[in-house]
């Protein structure tokens, strides 16, 4: 139960950190994304705010090599460049072009999105349905 | 952008970073949107069932609070329903074939100097900019 309510304290807080960094407002990631129109940088403080606490509770994390509720600290990932890490990026930054959300944001709006926000939610959920047979065929290949 | 845009973004890219670290620190898991919400929906996260629940509970349950008792934000949302199931569709397919997003990537990945984060960061800022220049400004669709 501890894990749990930590892990409702932490989606609160990223959830409140989206609402009041002004990333659920698709104009502002639009506006970041846009570099041929009025280019709106407010995306790269919202990025180097959020590093800088993770930044060093990673050099904890690595140094303790244990969590505070026991488990392990995730195992660094193979560094190797893969396909999927590179088509799968550029299938997300095309659809995140063009609307303006991301995974965390369409989630933290889903109050006040309107029907919209529900629509690319259902599409997102089905997409991530689609991915395990894609991403076979696609490291296959 | 004006001040109050970039003050409130630092701010909330704050409590975002703060969020990252406790889940990391308290829990041991990275803090990824498109990992924790794709593990319910394809089943490969079952084991952690509850955690990514209620992690999810709160990422939709507190912004929904202060929406109702305070005021909810802007969101300037597309109109266009077609192109938001597109667009749904390619960010539900790249973060999991990916295996990240934003948050899972960007925030987390890049805080741990992972070269894979850097890169799909990278990557989907990049292709990211060329779909806005492509469909905004080429073709005219949103």
């Amino acid at each position: 139960m501890t894990r749990n309510l930590f892990a409702l304290l932490a989606g609160s807080l990223f959830g409140l950190g989206l609402m009041l960094s002004g990333m659920t407002d698709t104009a502002k990631v639009r506006g970041f994304l846009d570099v041929l129109g009025s280019w709106d940088a407010t995306l790269i403080f919202v990025i180097v705010g959020a590093l800088i606490p993770m930044f060093f509770a990673w050099r904890v994390a690595e140094a303790r090599r244990r969590a505070l509720l026991g488990n392990d600290i995730p195992a660094r990932p193979d560094p190797a460049i893969t396909r999927d890490l590179a088509m799968g990026s550029t299938l997300f930054g095309i659809g995140w072009g063009l609307s303006g959300l991301c995974p965390g944001p369409a989630m933290a709006s889903l109050s006040y999105n309107g029907w919209g926000g529900l629509v690319f939610l259902a599409a997102m959920v089905a997409g991530m349905l689609a991915a395990p047979p894609v991403k076979a065929r696609l490291m296959a290949a | 952008m004006i001040e109050q845009d970039w003050i409130l973004g630092l701010v909330g890219g704050l409590v975002i970073g703060c969020a990252a670290a406790l889940f990391l620190l308290v829990n041991g898991r990275i803090m990824g949107a498109s990992g924790i919400v794709g593990g319910l929906v394809d089943g490969s996260g079952r084991a952690t069932a509850g955690e990514r629940g209620f992690f999810l509970a709160g990422l939709v349950g507190a912004p929904a609070l202060v929406a109702t008792i305070w005021r909810a934000p802007e969101t300037h949302l597309i109109g266009d329903w077609g192109v938001l199931v597109a667009a749904g569709l390619l960010v539900g397919l790249g973060t999991r074939i990916a295996n990240g997003c934003t948050s899972g990537h960007g925030v987390c990945g890049i805080s741990r100097l992972s070269p894979r984060g850097i890169v799909a960061t990278a990557v989907y800022i990049g292709v990211g900019m060329a779909a806005v220049a492509l469909f905004r400004h080429a073709l005219g669709v949103i």
